[in-house]
């Protein structure tokens, strides 16, 4: 166990290393020149280079930047929020989109458990028949479709909820894109589950639980569920690192200002600079890899059948 | 001929005279001859089809995604207005545009707070806030992303293949070398290759394509490998080797004829996700340029105007999640289809 999360952990810090490697070379490379030549002579330009540490090899420049990242400094921003240290923005984005995410989380995995269970348990009923319509239709249509049919209804038909995000009212506003978000986990829970629980209810030893005398919530909790719940870790993986790193259209439409707007701003290049660009890409890559990481460690932990079979490797 | 079929009677009814009648010499024709209809043979991919069309879900599918595909080759032709003409008609020498009128069908339904100057014409899904008609657009903009999803999605079936293939048929180091970087490119978020793309790249289609190029083949090269590691050890693969065939002839000619089942599967979950990534990028503003259009630009469209236009946005939106549906359904029969169950037999 200890060697196989030692590689792990290894494996993402060098994974981590050669794309922050990657992006910091590709943004150095970038076309386009940041001093307007016209209005500054040579001399002017080469100080300037030489402040900024752009005149050095590219090497050095990257030694430089990884021993201030490391410190926890970004450096600093230009165009986007009247130049505050990129650091800052970033801090707020992160903590907006991980309330909104955990939230989506929470309430995705809790109904879609319950969804998957009731469904499982009546099977074949009016019950089963409604939690499968709603699962296929909460993987076929996008999180943002849902926000915009929601922000249509309960913020501009009947003005219930705020119609764009309020940091004021954190808890009120952060419903209407929880649930939006929360869709698409919620039916890819409630459909495993409930044909995890299948599968599990007819195998051999429920069966024997059932003939011993067991029944009713005391099966379904100590003998179905247990089994059933691996799989669901496997599923639910992904979508916490999809939650957790911002969604992007969903932060767009309803105006958050957390990671994934930033992102769409970066990637459609409004109000947003290079350096920008390059401490977005590392903070969405660590988190992206580290959450990976630790789910991944995680499974470990919750299915033995895991831990030996990476001991073989 | 005739004197031994005349024998074997009489060796039966030991001496008794056979007398021969005329269809005794006629040959069997096919429709003679039985066959055992309940444990016939079946060749694989009839067995296959076989399966796939008892799969109520998957034909259900495959009739969603045909209509839409027909739909989108031939609805922008039905329809007398192109996708990027502005519908207009001049009155007294000035031209009046049929800016935002909801569904209507000409001398059977229309919305009477629409403009009544194009009464007599038909927008079945209106026309939106410059006045272009929305059924040719929400078909051109169904071809626009069926197009990137089958591009995308054949050029990476044949980059991930490739790789699978050799990477799990060589082994050792070669595979070492070859997982370790699909397990970094694997790491790599979709968004920050997207990002880094858009600075280097104009929006457009192709940016839409590469970026689903540089993340899609990754899985295509995973179920290559499995099914390499699965079929290399087999007789026939054994055979052709000491018969003294290259390794590439090997992997392309003897063993990917039969990787295809797993193929087919994944390709019908990719093609969903390429749409979907596509519809994604388009909203986020570096997908499809105008005046072109696509799934996603329309649904950007539609949201934009959603207060003044509600309906606008409906049919890239319903277009949208059949296409998501009806790949799925096939993905899924296609699963289904390939390792059937004992139950379902």
């Amino acid at each position: 166990m200890k060697k196989y999360v030692l590689k792990r952990v290894g494996m993402s810090l060098l994974t981590l290393l050669i794309i922050v490697f990657v992006l910091f070379v590709l943004v150095r490379i970038m076309p386009g020149n940041p001093f307007p030549s016209e209005r500054m002579s040579a001399e002017q330009i080469a100080n300037k280079r030489a402040e900024l540490g752009l005149d050095k090899p590219v090497l050095v420049q990257f030694w430089d930047y990884m021993t201030k990242l490391l410190q926890g400094n970004f450096g600093k921003g230009t165009s986007l929020y009247n130049g505050a240290p990129i650091k800052t923005v970033l801090k707020t984005a992160v903590s907006n989109s991980f309330r909104i995410g955990g939230l989506a989380i929470l309430i995705g995995t809790a109904v879609g458990l319950l969804l998957g269970i009731t469904a499982a348990l009546n099977r074949g009923k009016f019950l089963d028949g409604f939690c499968t319509v709603f699962s296929i239709i909460g993987v076929c249509v996008p999180s943002y479709v849902f926000l915009i049919f929601l922000q249509y209804y309960f913020s501009y038909k009947i003005p219930v909820f705020p119609y764009f995000f309020d940091i004021n009212r954190f808890a009120f506003s952060s419903i209407l894109p929880s649930v939006s978000l929360s869709l698409f986990t919620m039916s890819t829970v409630a459909r495993f589950t409930r044909n995890e629980m299948v599968e599990v209810m007819d195998s051999d030893y429920v069966r024997l639980a059932e003939s011993k005398g067991i029944y009713g919530s005391r099966l379904v909790r100590r003998h179905v569920l247990r089994n059933a719940l691996i799989p669901i870790v496997t599923v639910l993986a992904p979508l916490i690192v999809d939650l957790l790193t911002g969604a992007l259209v969903v932060e767009k439409i309803y105006g958050i200002n957390g990671i994934g707007k930033l992102m769409v701003d970066a990637i459609a290049g409004e109000g947003v600079d290079y350096n920008y660009v390059l401490a977005l890409g590392i903070l969405y890559s660590a988190l992206y890899i580290g959450i990976m990481l630790v789910v991944d460690l995680l499974y470990g932990v919750l299915d033995p059948r895991i831990r030996v079979s990476a001991r073989g490797d | 001929m005739a004197i031994k079929n005349q024998k074997i009677p009489a060796v039966e009814t030991a001496g008794a005279a056979y007398t021969p009648v005329p269809g005794d010499f006629e040959p069997l024709r096919d429709r003679d001859i039985q066959t055992d209809a309940n444990f016939a043979s079946q060749g694989y991919w009839k067995g296959v089809a076989v399966h796939f069309f008892r799969n109520k879900r998957a034909v259900v599918g495959l009739v969603i995604v045909t209509i839409i595909i027909i739909l989108a080759i031939f609805g922008p032709v039905l329809n007398s207005y192109g996708y990027k003409d502005i519908v207009s008609v001049s009155v007294d020498g000035k031209q009046i545009v049929a800016r935002g009128i909801s569904p209507q069908i000409a001398g059977l339904f229309r919305n009477e707070a629409s403009n009544p100057l194009f009464a007599d014409r038909t927008f079945l899904f209106g026309t939106d806030d410059l006045g272009r008609d929305l059924w040719t657009r929400t078909w051109q903009g169904a071809r626009i992303s069926l197009i990137i999803a089958f591009v995308t999605i054949i050029i990476d079936m044949i980059i991930g293949l490739s790789f699978g293939l050799i990477s799990g048929y060589f082994g050792g180091t070669v595979d070492g070398v070859m997982q370790r970087f699909v397990e970094i490119a694997n790491s790599v978020p979709r968004l920050v290759i997207v990002s880094v793309l858009a600075i280097f790249m104009p929006k457009g289609m192709g940016l839409v394509i590469v970026a689903l190029l540089l993340t899609e083949w990754i899985g295509m090269s995973k179920i290559a490998r499995a099914e390499m590691l699965k079929l290399k050890e087999q007789e026939y693969v054994l055979a052709s080797r000491t018969l003294g065939a290259r390794p590439m002839h090997i992997i392309f000619k003897e063993i990917l004829p039969n990787t295809i089942g797993p193929i087919i599967t994944q390709v019908m979950f990719s093609i969903p996700t390429a749409i979907f990534t596509e519809a994604f990028l388009s909203f986020v503003g570096v997908g499809i340029v105008l005046p072109q259009c696509s799934i996603g630009s329309l649904i950007e469209d539609g949201f934009n105007n959603i207060t003044t236009l509600p309906y606008q946005i409906l049919p890239p939106i319903i277009v949208l999640a059949l296409l998501m549906l009806g790949f799925n359904f096939i993905g899924d029969g296609f699963r289904e289809a390939l390792a059937p169950k004992l139950e379902d037999m």
